[in-house]
């Protein structure tokens, strides 16, 4: 793929400063020797090994399990059954805040969904354990298991998401419709996604007394370790969660789950280390997934091909005990200028395990609808899409008219638009093939995600070498957060990246937030720039105070830190080292902190997010069907780029995923038993290399001054967005078929009167 | 638990004296038979390790022109192999466009003849399935079953054999040769999966105990090195079982067709010779109609099992594609994309 140099951004350039440079990771040559520890590589001395036994019915009653014979195999330490499963301190079936999931962890005999834990198994050796729970037998009574629409129970929720209201107005819809000139309306289908992350969900659980420490790839350090606390009703304190590296997350690591904390608890139960692995099949049940949608869109079009009504509704999926629903209609919210626009959100139970938020969660979904209905919509106007969705922009936030932080938008769809070559474009289908007779296609789609703020704490320590230490508890799912924030860190500290050591990764350190929603580097950033800052302006504080420094009474005028020296604001030769001053002053470190969270003044006064523009190309086989992405481009706005490297293949990444959504991803239910028929990586395609030949990302420059101190959005999951609708829509743009329904299959275009 | 033997013979008359104990399985590159066994479909008492066998790694070749592949050649040596490829440029093709590097360098020829159904009922345990279990039904009927079968299957069994070495090696009456206590035989490979009727436990026509050692490719077949390709629609580009395959190859003469040669993949229990279509081309002038002539004869007797009429459809189109290919001529190198329909186009170059 054209992966073009990533040279450091000028623009964001700021002077003596690390960030903009394309670094490449610190914990790189740890991944690709195998050094780096993942959570179950660890072996502490003594150590059990546990197997939860998985339910494979939908719904129902486990009525027998052979405890007998699972403990009588050599090696069986003890099976944790609702029988006998050691008391909680919260309540499994209470929901937890702040993301108020429900778990199952043995609590009674259900079963609500297949691959639920029915028993845990905990023996010397993991095959022992393995044969421990396959000797468990399960006998069950089944009922029916609800997989469908028809089958599944509808209600209208309280909230979606993770608290947003159901349903967003503003405006009259029906007055907005009725004032169109044209009305594009139809129906949408998403399919169930799994998180699939790389590495499976393992822990590692050691006690001593009533302090525990767990191993364990985690998204939310300081909050799974108030979580934890909850359930072994312990002070939040005495839960250690070390997380140092995590072979990918996708939001399926920020939210607890019931073979973890059953793992935990045996550990304590039997007072030696247990670790327990999920295994792939296991993870398509009880760590969350993507829901399936069903979506309806109704576009009102004036005259000028401007909207007059957009109406996205979403039938969502749900399990039958908790409430996760995608927010998927509010992807029609943020992005076009609309008089009136209705998100409603309407809830299916099935017996499913709870979805989660997965990677771009609402907007991965909603957006591939939206973007399709807004190029059918631009097709029944005969407008060029792209023209077609510059006449709809939004000039201030759609619903709440609230100004932008900053939104680069237009540039996004200019730069796209010209390195793509989408002037060429034909307005009508079917027109392009290329010299081997293949169709062509060429289609696009905004894309947006929001920029979340998490409170975040962090401390920074000068050294008196002059290098410093800088801690948060953060977490690098390998999106190299590492890197970054030592690159922010670096910054604020005036030091280079290579004189900071960065200790994340481990619940003991300053809160560093939660990594999910995109908002990562921002917020865990935030603190570290802030501590930074903290600590440089105590070190001028000694400095200037001190009669025997060049810097002495230079605290009205002001120090600058630059490359490990502090020097006058006026007079920039007129400094010394940071290791001087500390010399001085007798001290071996001077440490800063800082505790940041959003201004809510700032908050509210403006609507935050990232945006971009991807276009794509697809070829498509003429007779047989089968399409190939042969090109996506993409250009995005996230405000400052602190590392164009790690930032362009978070695009490339979710571009790929985009891809994955629009032509490959689903997983496959059996309508009778709710079994997931495709629970393995051979079987649940996501794209190979050569299903993306060419990928281009392009980072369009942008100042923000409001969305926080160091003008930083998210990256991480914007670029699932517009990307499956672009392909889409270029699918149909080669073909002709419009296909709402997602995975585009070969059938979906071979039945179609176009392939005749 | 799943206790088993394991036993490493020294010799072919070694091993296929321990496998003749019921309960017993050979156990090659072990890329699918680990897999079974650690789902628990296949449960062996025994498991005969044949990777250390001498002699079955080899490629010969018989002074009338023929091949003969030793059993335990790995997969991707056999495409690699510059005269084998040449000589069978659709057999290299269909090889290279299965599995990934990965397993291809690990997967031997014999355990791809006889590698089993991907049906994921037959690998569910809590599934219903005549084929693991005889008499329990199959619940792949009524079940999810887009990509099953559309030829040769009964009411007892929809499944395919996953196979796409096995499509070319059946359009060119390639012959399993095969070593058991009673001795040695060969079955020729259209001979060796078997369709389902109401036995679909019986997969091949292998006896209890008997051992592949070597497959061989006869003579003939070098007649269709110059108009010989292999065609698979997968749902991603690469590591993706077919959707539907074929096999097709022409010898050509004085501008018509002499001799034709049609198998398709991921259609039945067995890789399927469509020998009629084929008779409709011999000595017919190589023409688009022909060609749509012969794809309507090799699935005249197709009917959906379920959810995969589309598969029928398909499944003519590509025939009828290969064919076209097929009479472009055989690439001068294995293309890109092996197989794939975008195989051709301009600078895709991965070995996918
Ligand atoms: C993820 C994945 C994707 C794949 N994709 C494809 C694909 O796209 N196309 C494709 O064609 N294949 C594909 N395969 C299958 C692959 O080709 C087979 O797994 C492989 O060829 C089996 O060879 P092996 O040596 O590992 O056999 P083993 O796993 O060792 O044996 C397989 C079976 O053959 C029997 N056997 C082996 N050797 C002999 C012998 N000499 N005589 C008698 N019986 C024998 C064994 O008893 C066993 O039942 C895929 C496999 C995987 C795991
Ligand atoms: S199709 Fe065959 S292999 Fe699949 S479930 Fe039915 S009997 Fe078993």
């Amino acid at each position: 793929m054209p992966l073009e140099t990533t040279s450091p951004l000028p623009q964001h350039r700021r002077h003596g400063s690390s960030a903009g440079q394309p670094l490449t990771r610190r914990d790189g040559v740890l991944k690709v020797t195998g050094r780096a520890t993942y959570a179950a590589d660890n072996h502490p001395d003594g150590i059990l090994y546990a197997v939860t036994a998985v339910s494979s019915i939908a719904r129902g009653r486990v009525t027998a399990l052979d405890v007998e014979a699972a403990k009588a195999h050599p090696g069986v330490v003890e099976v944790l059954t609702p029988a006998n499963r050691p008391p909680l301190a919260h309540d499994p079936d209470e929901k937890m805040p702040p993301f108020g999931f429900r778990v199952e962890v043995l609590q009674d005999d259900t079963v609500r969904y297949v691959n639920q834990p029915i028993a845990i198994v905990i023996a010397e050796t993991l095959e022992a354990a393995t044969e421990g729970a396959a000797l468990l037998n399960p006998v069950y009574e089944v009922e029916p298991a609800r997989t469908d629409l028809e089958s599944g129970k509808r209600f209208d929720p309280e909230g979606i998401g993770i608290g947003a209201p159901a349903r967003t107005a503003h405006g009259d819809i029906e007055a907005g419709l009725a004032a169109a000139v044209r009305v594009t309306e139809a129906d949408y289908v998403t399919p169930p996604q799994y998180h699939n992350a790389m590495e499976p969900h393992a822990v590692v659980a050691q006690w001593d007394g009533d302090r525990v420490t767990i191993d364990m790839p985690n998204q939310t350090l300081a909050l799974s370790c108030a979580s934890y606390a909850a359930y072994f009703g312990i002070p939040a304190e005495n839960v250690l969660i070390r997380s140092p590296f995590l072979g990918g997350g996708f939001g399926s690591k920020a939210i607890l789950n019931g073979p973890q904390i059953l793992a935990i608890l045996a550990a304590r139960m039997l007072n030696r280390p247990v670790k327990l692995a999920l295994t792939r099949a296991q993870m398509y049940g009880p760590v969350g997934h993507r829901g399936r949608t069903w979506q309806k869109l109704r576009l009102g079009v004036d005259e000028e091909g401007r909207l007059t009504a957009l109406h996205h509704q979403a039938l969502c999926t749900t399990s039958s005990f908790d409430e996760f629903l995608e927010p998927a209609a509010n992807a029609s919210l943020p992005l076009y200028a609309s008089p009136a626009i209705l998100a409603e959100h309407e809830g299916l139970r099935l017996d499913v395990g709870t979805p989660g938020p997965m990677r771009a969660p609402g907007l991965a979904s909603g957006s591939a609808a939206l973007e399709v209905a807004m190029d059918e919509a631009a097709e029944a106007c005969g407008m060029d899409p792209l023209d077609f969705r510059l006449a709809n922009y939004a000039e201030t936030e759609p619903v709440t008219g609230k100004p932008f932080s900053s939104k680069a938008l237009r540039e996004c769809y200019a730069e796209g638009a010209k390195r793509f070559g989408w002037s060429g474009r034909p307005l009508a289908p079917r027109t392009m093939r290329d010299e081997n007779g293949f169709l062509i296609g060429w289609g696009m789609g905004t894309a947006v995600f929001h920029c979340p703020h998490f409170p975040a704490e962090a401390r920074a320590t000068l050294r008196a070498d002059g290098t410093a230490l800088m801690e948060t508890a953060g977490a690098d799912m390998g999106q190299g957060a590492w890197t970054a924030l030592a690159q922010i860190a670096a910054e604020a500290l005036g030091l280079d990246p290579d004189q900071v050591e960065l200790h994340s990764g481990i619940s003991s350190l300053p809160d560093g937030g939660i990594a999910g929603g995109s908002g990562h580097t921002a917020s865990a950033g935030l603190a570290l720039h802030n501590a930074g800052e903290d600590a440089i302006a105590r070190l001028a504080e000694l400095a200037t105070n001190d009669p025997a420094s060049p810097l002495f009474g230079a605290g009205n005028i002001g120090v600058v830190a630059r490359s490990g020296r502090l020097h006058r604001r006026d007079d920039e030769s007129r400094g010394e080292s940071y290791a001087e001053i500390l010399a001085r002053a007798g001290r071996s470190d001077v440490v800063g902190t800082a505790k940041t969270a959003r201004d809510p003044a700032v908050a509210s006064a403006h609507a935050m997010y990232s945006h971009g523009a991807v276009f794509a190309e697809v070829k498509v086989d003429p007779d047989l069907g089968q399409i190939r992405v042969a090109r996506l481009v993409g250009a995005f706005a996230a405000g400052r780029i602190i590392n164009p490297r790690l930032v362009r293949s978070q695009y490339f990444g979710g571009m790929i995923w985009g891809a994955s959504f629009a032509l490959h991803e689903e997983a496959i239910a059996d309508r009778r038993t709710g079994r997931i028929m495709n629970a393995d990586l051979a079987e649940y395609h996501v794209p190979v290399n050569a299903d993306v030949p060419s990928l281009d990302a392009i980072l369009i420059p942008e100042d923000d001054p409001h969305v926080n101190p160091i003008g930083v959005k998210g990256v991480g999951e914007i670029g699932i967005t517009g990307t499956v609708g672009a392909i889409a829509n270029a699918v149909w743009h080669a073909t002709g078929v419009r296909v709402r329904r997602f995975p585009v299959r070969v059938e979906d275009l071979l039945i179609s009167r176009e392939f005749a | 638990m799943n206790r088993f033997d394991y036993i490493r013979p020294a010799s072919v008359p070694e091993a296929v004296e321990a496998a003749a104990v019921p309960g017993s399985t050979y156990l090659a590159a072990g890329t699918n038979l680990l897999d079974l066994m650690k789902g628990g479909t296949a449960r062996p008492e025994r498991v005969i390790d044949i990777t250390r066998l001498p002699g079955l790694d080899r490629i010969e070749w018989l002074p009338d022109g023929s091949v003969r592949v030793g059993a335990l050649v790995r997969n991707s040596d056999l495409a690699y192999d510059d005269r084998f490829a040449r000589t069978f440029p659709a057999v290299a093709e269909a090889l290279l466009s299965g599995a990934s590097a990965q397993l291809r360098n690990a997967a031997t020829i014999g355990g791809n003849l006889m590698q089993r159904t991907r049906c994921a009922y037959f690998h569910d345990l809590a599934s219903a399935c005549n084929r693991r279990a005889p008499g329990s039904g199959c619940d792949a009927r009524e079940g999810e079953n887009r990509l099953h079968a559309v030829l040769g299957w009964s009411e007892h069994c929809i499944a395919t054999h996953p196979s796409d070495f096995c499509v070319p090696l059946v359009a060119l009456d390639a012959v399993a040769e095969v070593e058991g206590t009673r001795g040695a035989r060969e079955i020729p490979v259209d001979a060796l999966h078997v369709l389902p009727g109401a036995a679909p436990e019986q997969e091949t026509a292998l006896a209890p105990g008997e051992l592949i050692v070597s497959l061989k490719i006869p003579a003939e077949a070098t007649a269709f090195a110059h108009n010989a390709r292999y065609l698979k629609l997968r749902e991603r580009t690469s590591f993706a079982f077919a959707v539907v395959s074929v096999a097709a190859a022409l010898e050509m003469e004085a501008g018509a067709i002499r001799k034709a040669r049609i198998a398709l993949g991921g259609v039945a229990a067995k890789p399927w010779r469509a020998r009629e279509a084929e008779a409709s081309l011999a000595g017919a002038e190589a023409t688009p109609e022909a060609f749509a002539k012969a794809a309507e004869i090799a699935l005249a007797e197709a009917r959906p099992s379920g959810d995969n009429a589309f598969k029928i459809e398909l499944a003519r189109r590509i025939v009828a594609r290969a064919l076209t290919l097929a009479l472009e001529g055989t690439p001068e190198a294995i293309p890109a994309l092996p197989a794939s329909p975008f195989s051709t186009t301009p600078g895709a170059n991965h070995a996918a």
